[in-house]
């Protein structure tokens, strides 16, 4: 604009061009962008061959045992009869069962955090949950293992007593011995799933918290201080407005939780008495998980027996992988808007 | 209340109505009033009186656990049914919704508070042995006591193999990072789709992984080495995600600010994003390498636990704390199960100071800005 008023009086000076801008990069820049791709595409190359390499170590494993790999629940390297349809089941029943305990305690924890909690609180809060999320697993599993799990057998007892109509809740033992006293050969009470479940369920809280709590604290402020003055009480508030916002933190927190309960390994091994039988009875002593299979089997495997346990893990790895996936999308299709720009 | 309201033709005549209690005064904008209060009070009390009473004398139950169940319920039930005398049922919901709320993280924190003590209870005697920090266990048997043996080839194992794991994890990881959220272009679409499925990556399948790689097919020594590289693939992609997740908050309106100064893409990088992401980052690697120390079951396939003390990482065995408090409680030697609790209590400490310092770190910045 400036340039054409400029350029009207002096008729003698040459068109007007418009200047060329030089986009190219110096070669700071080029060395950069070349280096940080190259990195990118190493690591990209590293972790895609240890999942091709799981992958590929599955075929001579499922070729050798076919589909009956996934409906065999026996274990017997022995005599070559390998089937992980126990371990599945049993990896899938801790999971969930630590979601039953760790959900609602979870939900309850994030909504105290956004909406009951006192402001100068809420940041100490929020970092003991992050606190809570760095505690080894192992230290879990002594605290489900030696604190809770005497415990919580008198629970468990209880309820097969008295709900053993229930199939979860049903034992194969007299349930009128105490808890303490089982007569030899019977199912006992220890090392079952619900008992890992419980400290599974601690280790999961802290990721089912986390996201639940940053999706609650979007909830539009304008439409909760709407529902209060229309004469809201808290909860009708939380009801109306919280809730329904979140839904999508709350579905997607859960199932970042089952990826990560699925994988848990040490506390599990730790509790359980392994025992490869395919059975509902959470409450019965005895159970088994992938992961509980791969660390109490790897040392004596032979080759075949260890691309088994591997094809094991790949089937672990699939399932985990589909779940958060799913919960990446919920979580991401729930967010609104994303980080402000300035 | 309302109830009668709504059905009162003559309700804008009325002048306002008296409050039950009778105050007349300024309404208090508070959220909770004195007769909520001693509705909680009474609560509290009184369930867990009725709890204990059914417990432990009436009904044939025991275990500390069914108590604290059974005190939540009977708290919920209790708080309904007193806020029912004083109040309309909207305010009930909104009371015992409140219990159920305060209640849940009351569990927890009991939870927390109770495996903390109980940890460092169960491994308080072992602590006190100054042997338990300057030993190792070669030659310590069965029934020696606590004045034989300790921990220290376990700590410098776990700080060994740790180091190893971050210095090739970090680096990887944060300029893979940088490589999504700065670089960009077509590969890193895929590249980041990628790290996110192996996030996924249960650690125990990537212990097994580098155990069949390295150790069965590669026939490298169970070592520290291996445990590191176990670590390195569970860590990578975590870090490489946790670091990308920061840098992408970074708003985008500070990176044109620098273009439109003139300054490059790495000068860009270097003097803008990645300080205006330092908290975040510090905070978020820390994270990353406290669950790496804590990180047990990729350890159990490739170290091959020691009891002797070994700081070569590439010849013999090693063994590393978490390993250690496994072997050791597994044992159920008294002592040995003594020695277990002491180490994860040492675990504890590791973690919580290395929590300290992303807290400082993250903290730091902010006060200076």
């Amino acid at each position: 604009m400036t340039a054409t008023i400029d350029a009207a009086p002096r008729v003698t000076e040459p068109e007007d061009v418009p200047r060329r801008i030089s986009s190219r990069e110096s070669l700071q820049d080029r060395i950069f962008a070349a280096g940080a791709r190259g990195i990118g595409l190493l690591v990209l190359a590293i972790v895609s061959a240890i999942g091709l390499f799981l992958g590929l170590q599955a075929i001579p494993t499922l070729r050798h045992y076919g589909l009956r790999f996934f409906t065999e629940y026996r274990w017997l390297p022995d005599r070559d009869i390998l089937g992980i349809a126990a371990v599945l089941v049993g990896t899938l029943e801790v999971a969930i069962i630590a979601l039953v305990i760790a959900f609602p305690l979870a939900l309850a924890t994030a909504l105290f955090i956004t909406d009951w909690a006192p402001a100068a609180a809420r940041g100490a809060l929020i970092r003991l949950v992050d606190l809570m999320a760095a505690i080894p697993s192992i230290v879990f599993g002594l605290w489900g293992l030696d604190l809770i799990e005497p415990h919580a057998t008198h629970v468990a007892h209880w309820l097969s007593k008295y709900l053993g109509w229930f199939p979860p809740f049903h034992v194969h033992t007299d349930v009128n011995y105490p808890v303490w006293n089982q007569s030899p050969g019977y199912a006992s009470y220890e090392g079952s799933a619900a008992m890992a479940a419980i400290a599974v369920s601690m280790m999961v809280f802290p990721m089912a918290t986390a996201v639940m709590r940053e999706v609650f604290s979007q909830a539009p402020e304008g439409e909760k201080e709407a529902a209060l003055a229309l004469g809201a009480s808290r909860w009708a508030m939380v009801r109306t407005v919280v809730l329904p916002f979140g839904r999508g933190g709350i579905i997607g927190g859960t199932m970042l939780a089952l990826g990560r309960a699925l994988g848990e390994t040490i506390s599990v091994v730790l509790i359980i008495s392994q025992a490869f039988q395919v059975k509902i009875n959470v409450l019965a002593s005895g159970t088994a998980t992938i992961s509980s299979l791969i660390a109490e089997g790897y040392r004596e495997a032979t080759p075949s027996q260890l691309s088994a346990l591997l094809t094991a893990g790949f089937v672990l790895f699939l399932v985990t992988l589909l779940v958060n996936t799913i919960a990446a999308r919920v979580v991401a299709r729930s967010r609104h808007g994303g980080a402000t720009e300035l | 209340m309302t109830a009668t309201l709504d059905h009162d033709e003559t309700t804008e005549a009325v002048p306002p109505v008296a409050r039950p209690d009778g105050f007349a005064g300024r309404r208090r904008a508070a959220g909770r009033t004195r007769a909520d209060n001693y509705a909680y009070l009474g609560a509290f009390a009184g369930s867990f009186a009725t709890t204990w009473v059914l417990y432990e004398h009436v009904l044939p139950f025991s275990g500390k656990v069914g108590f604290v169940l059974c005190w939540y319920l009977l708290l919920i039930a209790f708080t309904a049914g007193i806020t029912a005398l004083i109040a309309p049922r909207h305010l009930v919901a909104d009371r015992v919704a409140s219990v159920v709320v305060i209640g849940a993280p009351a569990i927890i924190g009991a939870a927390l508070a109770s495996m903390v003590i109980f940890t460092v209870y169960r491994g308080f005697h072992a602590l006190t042995h100054a042997n338990f920090y300057t030993h190792d266990m070669s030659g310590v048997g069965g029934l020696d006591g606590l004045s034989h043996g300790g921990v220290l080839h376990a700590i410098v194992g776990t700080l060994i193999e740790v180091a190893i794991a971050v210095a090739v994890s970090l680096p990887l990881g944060l300029s893979t990072a940088v490589y999504l959220s700065e670089v960009g272009g077509r590969g890193s679409a895929i590249v980041r789709t990628i790290i996110e499925a192996m996030t996924a990556l249960p650690s125990i399948v990537a212990g097994l992984f580098v155990y069949t790689v390295l150790i069965v097919d590669l026939h490298f020594p169970s070592s520290g080495f291996a445990a590191a590289m176990a670590l390195s693939v569970m860590g990578l992609p975590i870090i490489a995600r946790a670091a990308d997740v920061v840098l992408r908050v970074v708003p985008g309106g500070l990176r044109e600010a620098s273009y439109a100064l003139g300054a490059g893409r790495w000068q860009t990088v270097w003097k803008v994003v990645l300080p205006t992401a330092r908290p975040g980052l510090a905070t978020a690697l820390i994270l990353g390498i406290a669950r790496m120390v804590g990180e047990t079951s990729p350890l159990l396939l490739t170290t091959g636990a020691s009891t002797f003390f070994n700081s070569d990482p590439f010849t013999n065995p090693m063994n590393s704390l978490p390993l250690f408090v496994f072997d050791a409680v597994r044992s159920g030697e008294p002592a040995y199960v003594a020695r277990g609790y002491a180490a994860a209590t040492v675990l504890l400490a590791i973690v919580a100071i290395l929590f300290l310092i992303a807290r400082i770190v993250g903290r730091e910045r902010r006060a200076s800005r």
